[in-house]
């Protein structure tokens, strides 16, 4: 077991099994197909992201660098949250960048009962380290549990 | 972050639930950036990116009642991003059904909504607001609260106005309070470049592909590119302005780049010079193999990579009223070498609203519709968003398509041949 680190963007506690990006994760092109079109596991389906296409994102630790892509990004964040369709939380090696900060936020401020905690500035050694399927934990002060 | 009376006030909920929670939200996003203060919006228009009216996307119409029923709305009239449907444009029957019967039956209300909050007319649906038949070009130093990835770039880099890629309901949130979290591509530091980009190609570079190696290389870091002027030229002119809108949005897109210098064309870059790149700054250099290189390693995706191109579309972003024209030179010549008359694709050329109206009177209309070009003010993007879609093979000289959809890439030259019957 390996202790991160980080900054908590947006609070709470959670264990999830990880799903790892290196590559940005562009929001738009992830979830909009599978939000459009019910997909019950929210695959992702971002054709340019060969580390996630076709992988489940629902319920899972989203490790990633950052967001990219459109700027519809942090709204369609904020709807998979209210749809309940989101990511257990999202781990970001990086500074956050701003479409996910406002998703975090929206979510956080707009949906009741949501819980989607936000840790970012964990590191490059994060990234490197976490693998799909580790068992992630997510603690109140930015502090996660990687084994 | 330090908020004024009148700010802390808003936050404090002397001015309403609804509007302290506006508040809230736009005081977390600063403080995610550490943010010292808000600073106030001083763009006469904003722009939203939000012009869709999707079942799926229910939260956002939601809450964008939850804004009208307390009485909120903008400080400042918008524009808005494309619709998403047009009839002019190719859709079978059950594409129509899928549309219509299924995705966007939120669109009129989603539509009513807008009024509501201040949309600036019927006609204010585009990507390209700051195109000047649209009415919504932003001054140099403005500080705006738009989303839109391509606008946002644009007015960045090209006008040198000041806005963060801020992301959808965000850009509204700014303008209800007339307040933006004061951070980023705002500030004097974080407009610095940190990448130099030499662009070292034999032949002027396609704006599409050299914005998608540069965002893919940087993706949210501040390009500062050398060489490209001796292609585009020192003068921000029509042409000039048309190549950066589409290099702009490949960027955006393939990357996550909000602002560009181009050394001796956008204004910081002239007013500044190579004092707007950062200590440490890394470099990028691409050449006529590395552009091929990226273009080559584009994932095809159709079930079928050598099926025959179903239908094409050209303008995402939308094309300027220049671009068409030139479109239709371009077509009308190739189209009388290869001795046709209309295009072999069902193509789709987008624009917005009012340029298209523009283009309507002059004689290049007719000339285009003659080679049988639809033209439309529709968002492609929109279009191809559907498990439909992604059967279809659709191309596109588009890099911001193709990243979102199925749309397989060519450049434009390769367009033209294809959609005149020659080969690429």
């Amino acid at each position: 077991m390996k202790q991160f680190q980080g900054r908590v963007v947006t609070p709470g506690t959670v264990t999830a099994e990880a799903v790892v990006t290196t590559e940005g994760f562009n929001t738009l092109a992830s979830l909009q197909m599978a939000l459009q079109f019910g997909d019950k596991e929210v695959k992702c389906g971002d054709q340019n992201n060969s580390e996630l296409h076709g992988k489940s994102l629902l319920n899972k630790a989203l490790c990633l660098p950052q967001t990219i892509g459109s700027t519809t990004g942090g709204l369609v964040l904020y709807c998979a949250c209210a749809m309940e369709k989101n990511p257990a939380c999202m781990l970001f090696a990086n500074h956050i960048d701003s479409l996910a900060a406002a998703g975090a936020v929206l979510a956080d401020v707009w949906v009741d009962g949501v819980s989607m905690p936000v840790v970012d500035c964990l590191g490059d050694e994060f990234l490197a380290y976490v693998k799909d399927g580790m068992k992630i934990t997510v603690k109140e002060n930015g502090i996660v549990e990687v084994e | 972050m330090i908020l004024t009376k009148e700010q802390q006030a808003i936050l404090d909920g002397e001015k309403g639930e609804t509007l302290a929670k506006v508040m809230k939200t736009l005081v977390m996003y600063g403080d995610a950036f550490e943010a010292e203060k808000l600073v106030p919006i001083t763009s006469k228009y904003n722009h939203l990116v939000t012009s869709f009216g999707l079942k799926v996307m229910s939260p956002v119409y939601d809450l964008m009642q939850q804004l009208l029923d307390a009485g909120v709305s903008s400080e400042q009239q918008f524009s808005v991003d494309p619709r998403p449907l047009d009839k002019n444009v190719p859709a079978n029957f059950l594409q129509n059904l899928v549309f219509n019967k299924f995705m966007y039956t939120k669109q009129d209300f989603y539509e009513k909504q807008l009024k509501e909050l201040g949309l600036m007319n019927d006609d204010a649906f585009s990507c390209t607001c700051y195109m000047d038949e649209m009415g919504n070009k932003p001054k140099k130093g403005d500080v705006l609260s738009w989303a839109e990835s391509s606008a946002v770039v644009y007015a960045n880099s090209v006008l040198g106005a000041r806005c963060n890629r801020n992301s959808g309901i965000i850009d509204i949130m700014g303008s209800i309070v007339g307040y933006v979290p004061y951070f980023g591509l705002l500030t004097d530091e974080g407009r610095k470049a940190t990448w130099v980009v030499k662009v070292e190609t034999s032949k002027k570079p396609e704006a599409q592909l050299l914005g998608s190696a540069i965002g893919m290389k940087v993706m949210e870091e501040v390009p500062y590119v050398v060489g490209l002027d001796k292609w585009i030229g020192n003068e921000l002119n029509d042409d000039a302005c048309a190549y950066l809108k589409d290099f702009g949005a490949a960027t955006a897109s393939n990357g996550a780049v909000g602002l560009y210098h181009i050394e001796n064309l956008t204004p910081e870059a002239v007013e500044f010079g190579d004092k707007l790149i950062a200590e440490g700054a890394r470099e990028y250099v691409i050449d006529d193999a590395e552009l091929e290189r990226v273009q080559n390693n584009y994932p095809v995706i159709w079930k079928n990579p050598d099926a025959a191109p179903k239908l094409c579309f050209v303008g995402c972003p939308h094309l300027s009223l220049q671009q068409l024209k030139d479109w239709t030179d371009n077509i009308e010549a190739e189209l009388k070498n290869s001795g046709k008359k209309k295009v072999a694709i069902p193509t789709v050329f987008t624009a917005a609203p009012k340029v298209l109206e523009e283009f309507n009177k002059t004689p290049y209309a007719a000339r285009l519709k003659a080679t049988g070009v639809i033209t439309s003010y529709i968002c492609p993007l929109m279009y191809m968003n559907n498990p439909l879609c992604k059967k279809m093979p659709v191309i596109t000289s588009s890099n911001k398509l193709r990243t979102y959809t199925s749309a397989r890439y060519y450049t434009d030259g390769e367009i033209l041949k294809l959609i005149t019957g020659g080969k690429k």
